[in-house]
């Protein structure tokens, strides 16, 4: 059981990890082409972490059931989101960041 | 366990919180409405947590559709508000 937990943490606080790299990346990328990508990598990875530790300590087969369905969404949330942004993005003429504008933006 | 769980709560409150500040500075619509899509997966995963830490099974089905509405934000947005052509080519927040 004590390996469980191990685990259990381990995959819970990599899933805060991912959650809070993402914010990090929110905030200090420079556009949203790239903030985008700092969203999904936060949405399907940190979710996903968090969602199998707490797949470990899951009571009962419907609920493991319904933290994936949660998980499940997140993803498809996250992928149709982030393309229909960067679509619209781009349909308004944003040019994606490039580096010899470091210091404009 | 349970000394973890909040642990791992009080972290996603905060990286909330941090999420914030991209909301404030923006600088496009499209940057805050990206941070508010963080903000509801952020809180999916701090409701699945509470719902563990404190035994209340009802907190799944809220995250459920937490996430949902999150999801359907991004697309009304997407659809409705940023589809007009910005008039002199700068990418300013409308005029409401």
């Amino acid at each position: 059981m004590i390996l469980i937990d191990l685990l259990q943490a381990l995959l819970l606080l990599a899933g805060v990890g991912f959650f809070f790299v993402g914010t990090l990346g929110i905030l200090r990328f420079p556009d949203v082409y790239t903030r985008i990508h700092a969203l999904t990598k936060a949405d399907n990875l940190g979710l996903g972490l968090i969602v199998f530790g707490l797949l470990l300590g899951a009571d009962s087969i419907p609920v493991a059931l319904k933290l994936l369905l949660v998980w499940g969404l997140a993803l498809l949330a996250s992928a149709t989101a982030g393309y229909l942004v960067a679509r619209a993005a781009r349909r308004r003429g944003l040019r994606p960041w490039k580096a010899r504008n470091w210091g404009n933006g | 366990m349970t000394w973890l769980l909040e642990a791992v709560a009080l972290l996603l409150l905060l990286t909330l919180a941090l999420g914030l500040i991209r909301i404030w500075r923006g600088p496009t619509i499209a940057d805050r409405m990206l941070a508010a899509q963080l903000f509801g997966t952020t809180g999916v995963g701090l409701l699945l947590v509470l719902a563990e830490l404190q035994q209340m099974p009802a907190l799944r089905d809220v995250a459920l559709v937490l996430a949902l509405l999150a999801v359907m934000a991004v697309l009304a947005f997407v659809a409705r508000v940023w589809r007009r052509e910005p008039e002199d080519g700068t990418e300013e927040d409308p005029p409401t």
